[in-house]
């Protein structure tokens, strides 16, 4: 029954708006209409799982006294502080709560909300430069790592050489005096849009073929992984 | 003892960098700048050993981002989408009327996606599975024929109907050799196993280029750093 | 242990070094190398182009986070300024939190610059919705039942520029810019589905995956990471667009420089391995 009925909802809704793509009527488009109205009202409420799961965890944390649990109530206050100015002073657009505050205390902000004051100055920057550390990391395995062992890693970074030079300025004056066609840029664009375009291609039908296997199981129920363990 | 001579001495001279900067450049008077720049810095000091400021940093980041996350599906999604259309416009009653599959088509949902908040007791927690698998059902369905148009019919008439060069050439044998090898039902041997061959060449030249342009996008983004706290923040460059 | 062996064995911490002056000293020290446009890139400000101004709106979606921004940053900019300083209307909106940030960011910088140009006239922030591709989907039909209000609570009946556009028919051209299969989505949904078309911007690491898209047409074009950005940057600055800083034209020195450096490592750590092999093999030979 607990993996029945959510398993025939799955199949119901997944048929259903198969067989909808191919009805152009006026009220199979209003039905459609209000399924996707209904996914993104859902799709809002998924978020409290997220949110549930990070406390959840950082709590356990707490608890066991693991290593770093300390750093663990950071998360947490964090989180409280700017879920409450978020929700009581206003996303983007300030709250009546935000503006009377700030009329009566003679305060103007750069930004529309504190929440984007936040996002600006401390969410923004700091993740911008945890994906910069990528750059180093790169650089790091490049030198380590990226071997000529074989034919296919000289081919691998033979490509890569013509395309880390071909799309930065410097590649297109290394080649500026040779005749147009052998021009890095020109090289780079043709390696883009015939070699590599092609295992793409062959990449992405193999990946189109198997989201459509993956959909339909999902309707058919063979795949039941999104259910969780448990009875 | 040696590296701790060499941190002393490293840390001497970027302190000697860092006020000639101060002194050459046009610092920011921005207090918030300030901080967003030594938050950076914060989580750059990783690069040289893990460490306090990194790690407050990094669990600063993760609670910041979720309570953001909250804050816009809050006012974005809950607000715009169930409880306005519920209590203050009303979108339900039209010129006086109660219209109840209008009021139906808010409320289902909402009932629905309020039973992920079942999953906090045992009893109840599979109820949370109800709205799971609407999405993923509703989701899927949407997929196939969309699936179907995007990665398979337009990819393989734009493969056969081409005009005649080596180009073209090259690109039609590229995408049947790739398919070729990712086809493991048969054993790659005679015929089969030559064209999978092929085929791994056509796919090793297009990791080669995704890993020049994976060079070039984590190259991008130290990039960016790098002209905010030289612009934004010392105010050395224009 | 012999010189290649030692190289092989260098701490990581001096490439982090070596890196890191290698994008520092070319902002110190500007090269002012010349960007050449590419088609894909030429083909998206072309389509923006074509775009009346006063009239249809141009639809951008930013579904990208702060991870993404160095690359999708300039482009969202160079973006507002072509449409702005030429009348064409905007309407943004994002399939992702994090990028709704980076829309509202984008436009107070820029709005600056602009100062007649006003919410609702000239340019509509829808916000965030979750759903992606059913909001995909839902603003085929109507926008309004997706996004009834615009970020700031305004609903969109009330909005002088809204009054005409109901769905897909009413917007001429959608951009995604993106660092995730977010572009797949708009192609799968707005463009197989209502014929909708589409245009990306996207970070270098999916530029490579997105060119059988262009080559059907699925995608009109693609500014493709920094370098798709700076070349943008170029054609707004060449119309006469805007003379703000060129923020990824700037950027492209450093990365020539750093693309250099990564490539003169990737020889060196060639030659220390092939190297410290043959001398591996000589020593056991002598033994």
């Amino acid at each position: 029954m607990r993996r029945k009925i959510p398993l025939s909802i799955a199949f119901i809704f997944g048929v259903i708006m198969i067989i909808q793509f191919f009805i152009p009527h006026p009220v199979s488009r209003d039905f459609f209409q209000m399924i996707l109205d209904w996914m993104i009202i859902v799709g809002a409420f998924t978020y409290i799982l997220a949110v549930s799961s990070l406390i959840r965890v950082h709590k356990g944390k707490i608890k066991r006294k693991k290593e770093g649990w300390g750093y663990s109530y950071v998360t947490l206050i964090a989180l409280v502080i700017t879920a409450i100015i978020g929700v009581i002073g206003g996303a983007f657009q300030p709250t009546k709560v935000t503006t009377t505050l700030f009329q009566k205390i003679n305060w103007h902000l750069q930004q529309p909300t504190i929440l984007m004051v936040i996002y600006r100055y401390i969410q923004m920057p700091m993740q911008a430069t945890m994906f910069s550390l990528l750059a180093f990391f790169i650089a790091s395995a490049a030198f380590r790592a990226f071997k000529a062992r074989n034919i296919t890693a000289v081919l691998l970074l033979i490509t890569a050489f013509i395309v880390m030079l071909g799309r930065v300025p410097v590649g297109s004056l290394i080649t500026r005096r040779l005749p147009e066609t052998f021009h890095l840029s020109n090289v780079v664009e043709w390696i883009l849009n015939y070699p590599n375009m092609a295992a793409q291609r062959g990449i992405l039908i193999g990946v189109g073929l198997g989201m459509i296997a993956t959909a339909l199981k999902i309707i058919l129920g063979i795949e039941r992984g999104y259910l969780g363990g448990g009875d | 003892m040696k590296e701790r001579k060499g941190l002393i001495i490293g840390f001497a001279i970027v302190l000697i960098i860092f006020v000639v900067m101060l002194i050459k450049g046009h610092p920011s008077k921005s207090i918030l700048v300030w901080v967003a720049a030594f938050l950076t810095l914060f989580i750059y000091s990783f690069l040289y050993k893990d460490n306090f400021f990194y790690k407050f940093a990094e669990h600063l980041l993760v609670g910041v981002s979720v309570g953001y996350g909250i804050s816009v599906v809050w006012q974005n999604a809950f607000i715009r989408k169930v409880f306005d259309p519920l209590f203050i416009t009303r979108t339900y009653i039209v010129n006086g009327h109660f219209h109840f599959w209008a009021f139906l088509a808010i409320v289902l949902p909402t009932l629905m996606g309020m039973l992920m908040l079942t999953q906090f007791t045992k009893k109840t927690a599979w109820l949370m599975r109800i709205p799971i698998a609407f999405v993923m059902g509703a989701g899927s369905g949407m997929s196939v024929p969309a699936s179907f148009q995007t990665y398979i019919f337009k990819h393989v008439q734009n493969t056969v109907f081409v005009t005649l060069s080596i180009s073209s050439f090259i690109m039609i044998v590229g995408v049947i050799s790739t398919l070729i090898y990712f086809f493991f039902s048969k054993e790659h041997k005679g015929f089969l196993g030559k064209t999978a061959n092929l085929g791994i060449w056509f796919i090793m030249i297009a990791f080669g280029a995704s890993f020049g342009y994976t060079v070039m996008a984590r190259i991008s983004l130290l990039i960016g750093r790098m002209q905010f706290l030289l612009h934004n923040w010392l105010g050395l460059i224009k | 242990m012999g010189f290649w062996e030692k190289v092989m064995k260098l701490d990581r911490r001096w490439v982090f070094l070596l890196i890191a002056l290698a994008v520092f000293i070319p902002f110190l020290k500007p090269l002012n190398l010349p960007i050449t446009v590419t088609k894909p890139v030429k083909d998206v400000f072309d389509e923006v182009e074509r775009i009346p101004p006063n009239g249809s709106p141009l639809m951008i979606s930013t579904d990208y986070a702060p991870s993404t921004a160095p690359e999708l940053d300039p482009m969202l900019y160079a973006l507002l300024r072509q449409c702005f300083a030429s009348k064409r209307r905007v309407i943004l909106l994002s399939l992702d939190t994090q990028g709704a940030g980076m829309a509202q960011a984008g436009l107070d910088a820029v709005t600056k610059e602009f100062p007649n140009v006003k919410s609702g006239v000239d340019y509509v922030f829808l916000g965030y919705q979750p759903g992606w591709s059913a909001v995909i989907l839902s603003m085929g039909e109507e926008i309004r039942k997706s996004f009834p209000t615009d970020a700031y609570g305004v609903p969109l009946d009330s909005l002088p520029m809204m009054k005409y556009v109901h769905n897909y028919n009413d917007i001429p051209f959608v951009i995604d810019l993106s660092g995730s299969s977010a572009p797949m989505s708009w192609v799968m949904y707005a463009g197989a589905r209502y014929g909708q078309r589409v245009g990306v911007g996207t970070t270098a690491v999916s530029a490579a995956q997105y060119y059988p898209f262009l080559s059907t047409g699925q995608f009109v074009g693609m500014l493709g990471g920094l370098k798709g950005a700076a070349e943008y940057e170029r054609l707004i600055v060449k119309k006469g667009y805007t003379k703000a800083r060129e923020v990824a034209t700037i950027g492209m020195d450093a990365q020539s420089i750093a693309h250099l450096v990564i490539l003169f490592l990737i020889i060196i750590g060639n030659i220390a391995f092939f190297a410290s092999r043959s001398y591996k093999e000589r020593r056991l030979k002598s033994v």
